[in-house]
């Protein structure tokens, strides 16, 4: 099957969950004989060459099919690109928005959306416009960035959409939700042919919330992909420092990840265990809000903030962390806990996450429970027994969430999204002529 | 003449209260006393008070013929003693019938043999004395937690005087010998040894109500006929189960109860059959032959090891930290602090930690009271803690 996908950006570059699980679901089902045209943002500032090396190096194992030695007949490459200018990023929020596009070089910034909403749209149509010139079964869009484009090509093409649900507006931001945003959501499900949703729990949402009907919504769990594993495990044992114990909060700093009850259970932890390092890592509206009440609890010399992490530094903090807590208030699915499980970390997720529904050999509490947290953090850090024992599980429970099982999966909701199209190509078809063009 | 030697354990564990870090130092009450008088008040009147009184109407309708054995663990009798004497006399009605051995165990149902020698004996002792002033009965036949065996354990309960005891039949102790006679352990002089059938006594504890299973339904003339076949003169078949199985462990709907009722009807229709207890079995036969067992076994899983209680990390640092405890809980002369420590002991606290077959979710889990084993080691471990601080402070007391 031939793919338009609109996704975003691998690792290293982006930390958030929707990079990491475009890769490996691009990697998986190219390596189970399907063709995907990649549509992503890109500011093309030719200063990321890691990016397409990762590109090929997951799409082929031909080094000719990667375009190394052109005196070679061309071979059809099972993963093509096609980035589309643009200032957008997952979790791109108005605030941030705007700082990115005032940095952008003047003429490109005339180009930009106005305001984030605006972008969304013109990226939709420019990258939605990508279907006129190319031929492909079915159109693939993670997350509601990505909705106006695959509409668009969908009132070309007539192909069928899936949208994958990685995360919901509601997740994000509780309940000061983007009326435009959820606006975009909201015609995203109503539209799509599939859904794909990350977690049992965003199904319910999705069908409580938007009034969806189920049949049309899939779960398919996420996965950290075996390759990943490889390349993240030879970096394990770097130098991992023992002694003072450290915990690791990992994630944007925003309303959705709990950060606050991360640092209110720190605060419990020290009065049992004083030596203990907490780090939180990642960037969010809710930052400076924490450094401050880190600095009220007297916690400072206990307490770092990394900032934004990417790549390298990703690795080289769960290497060196002794646990892994996400106390997410609301997580469709929630992947960095598979990923600390991959550095033998143990992990504490909240219930409130979709992850917890297919994780046994993690702690589970519930987010607003800061006592609860706070005496899990503690018998792990106190008791190698145990942390040992979950890190045993987990590596067992690892090998058996792959990509290549999603994949799957993911395949199965095209043809039937594929099946219900041709079934009715004449209703369908009806509002493939736009007014717009 | 071929016996048949039915023997029911009757056990409910402590079940431990969720318990904080936040409250070692605090809180020095470690029991879930409202689950644990509700699971007591429930399994006495599904199982324990109509198994008791249809055992009592059988043993009068038979005579001599039919008889049985108990063993009560000291922690369930705790928990009669306290919440629930009916039952603990609907017991001693049975044992006045002259028909019924009650076993010794030790007291807090523990893996004590494994750890400390000395603490093994204690608790035995005390079982010992509990069964003599609750049923008039001298311990002739001990059983140990889960059926736990091995030769240096046979020696030691040798020199505790006892007549018989008891083991599974598994055949990594047999091996192509029969579970249907009565054995001599290894470096034993006197002390005889009954093993458990697995496969008839696992037909009526786990398979009796499995549709897939090819004896299903299971009769109670079908399992007699099964038992017939077994016809050698000197034959004893071992059927030990839990008690709980009857109407707990298969509900009264499975016809558990018709089956246990029309059983010792069926069996007795050969003549030459008779129901007898331990230890009088071991009376009345000689041993057919000697049974080497170096290493460890129990009645638990496939493995019959101890593993499901000692099988991972976080079960032996527990065990060990418990048992290290020992020198400072004694060395505060605390009855109180002593008797929480022995309560730490039974094993059922190590089996919730089983990390075996939690993936898949399975047996072990339904007999968990935790979300996970991770939860059951860290709230033991908790409450360990409090009680080293009870110990090392001589704050034992109950507050």
């Amino acid at each position: 099957m031939h793919i338009l996908m609109f996704g975003w950006e691998f690792p290293p570059w982006m930390s958030g969950g929707l990079g990491t699980a475009c890769f490996g679901i691009t990697k998986a089902l190219t390596g189970q004989g399907h063709r995907i045209t990649f549509v992503l943002p890109s500011l093309g500032e030719g200063e990321r060459p890691a990016f397409l090396d990762l590109v090929t190096a997951a799409g082929t194992s031909d080094p000719a099919a990667a375009g190394d030695n052109p005196s070679l007949p061309p071979k059809r490459h099972p993963l093509t690109l096609h980035p589309v200018r643009s200032p957008l990023s997952p979790y791109l929020d108005e605030v941030r928005y705007c700082l990115v596009r005032g940095q952008a070089p003047q003429e490109a910034a005339e180009c930009y959306g106005r305001d984030l909403i605006a972008e969304v749209a013109r990226y939709g149509l420019a990258g939605g416009a990508m279907a006129r010139d190319l031929s492909f079964d079915v159109i693939h869009a993670h997350d509601w960035m990505a909705i106006p484009a695959a509409l668009h090509a969908r009132r070309i093409s007539g192909k069928p959409v899936v949208l994958h649900v990685h995360s919901l507006e509601h997740d994000r931001s509780g309940d000061n939700v983007n009326a435009e945003i959820d606006r975009i959501e909201r015609e995203g499900l109503d539209q799509a042919d599939r859904i794909i949703a990350v977690s049992h729990r965003t199904r319910r949402m999705i069908e409580e919330r938007y009034g969806i009907s189920p049949e049309r919504i899939s779960v398919v769990y996420n996965a950290v992909s075996q390759e990943e594993a490889k390349r993240m495990y030879q970096a394990e044992r770097r130098g991992k420092t023992r002694g003072q114990k450290m915990v690791l909060f990992l994630g944007r700093i925003t309303f959705q990840k709990g950060p606050d009850y991360f640092i209110e259970a720190a605060a419990r932890v020290l009065e049992v265990l004083p030596e203990v390092r907490f780090v939180m890592a990642g960037t969010g509206d809710m930052v400076e809000r924490m450094i401050a009440r880190v600095a009220e609890l007297g916690m400072n010399d206990r307490f770092h903030f990394t900032g934004f992490l990417q790549g390298e530094e990703i690795e080289r903090i769960f290497s060196l962390s002794d646990l892994y807590v996400m106390p997410s208030v609301s997580e469709p699915f929630g992947i960095s806990p598979l990923e600390a499980m991959l550095y033998d970390v143990p992990v504490i997720i909240s219930r409130q996450s979709g992850v917890a529904e297919i994780l046994n050999h993690a702690l589970k509490v519930d987010f607003w429970d800061i006592r609860q947290i706070a005496g899990k953090i503690i018998a792990v850090l106190k008791h190698p027994a145990l942390a040992g024992e979950m890190a045993r599980g987990a590596r067992e429970e690892l090998r058996k969430i792959r990509w290549e099982n999603a994949a799957g999966k993911i395949a199965e909701v095209y043809q039937s999204a594929v099946a219900a199209r041709s079934r009715c190509p004449r209703a369908k078809m009806a509002e493939v002529v736009p007014e717009e063009f | 003449m071929p016996s048949v030697c039915l023997y029911f354990q009757v056990h409910q564990p402590c079940r431990l209260r969720s318990y904080s870090v936040f409250d070692a130092g605090n809180v020095h009450d470690y029991e879930d006393s409202g689950e644990n008088g509700r699971i007591l008040d429930r399994v006495a009147e599904k199982c324990y008070l109509p198994a008791n009184a249809l055992l009592l109407n059988l043993i009068r309708i038979h005579g001599g013929k039919f008889q049985v054995a108990f063993s009560l663990s000291g922690v369930v009798l705790d928990q009669f003693e306290k919440r629930r004497p009916d039952v603990l006399e609907s017991f001693q009605r049975l044992s006045e019938t002259g028909c019924v051995e009650f076993l010794n165990e030790t007291d807090a149902h523990s893996l004590a043999f494994l750890f400390s020698p000395g603490e093994f004996r204690e608790q035995v002792v005390l079982h010992r004395e509990r069964i003599r002033r609750l049923f008039g009965q001298n311990g002739r036949t001990f059983r140990n937690s889960e059926l736990i065996y091995s030769n240096d354990l046979a020696k030691e309960v040798e020199k505790m005087g006892y007549e018989v005891i008891l083991a599974e039949g598994t055949e990594k102790i047999l091996g192509k010998q029969s579970p249907n006679q009565i054995y001599s352990p290894a470096g034993c002089g006197n002390l005889k040894l009954l093993l458990r059938n697995y496969r008839l006594s696992d037909d009526v504890a786990f398979r009796f109500s499995d549709r897939g299973w090819a004896g299903y339904p299971l009769t109670a003339a079908k399992f007699a006929g099964w038992l017939h076949r077994i016809r050698r003169e000197t034959a004893v078949i071992n059927l030990f189960m839990d008690y709980e199985t009857f109407g707990e462990h298969q509900w009264p709907e499975t016809g558990i109860f018709g089956f246990l009722e029309a059983l010792p009807g069926e069996v007795l229709r050969r003549d030459d059959f008779r129901f007898r207890t331990p230890a009088g079995v071991a009376a009345a036969q000689e041993p057919a032959g000697r049974i080497e067992c170096p290493d460890l076994t129990s009645w638990a899983d496939a493995e019959r090891d101890t593993t499901a209680w000692l099988g991972n990390e976080m079960q032996q640092d527990a065990a060990r930290t418990l048992y290290n405890l020992e020198a400072s809980v004694r060395g505060q002369e605390d009855e109180e602090l002593l008797r929480k420590w022995r309560m730490l002991q039974t094993s059922d606290h190590f089996y919730y930690m089983c990390t075996k077959w939690f993936s898949d979710g399975d047996v072990h889990r339904y007999f968990n009271p935790y979300e996970s084993p991770y939860e059951a080691y860290i709230n033991y471990m908790n409450i360990i803690d409090d009680l080293s601080k009870s110990a090392r402070m001589g704050i034992g007391e109950s507050p």
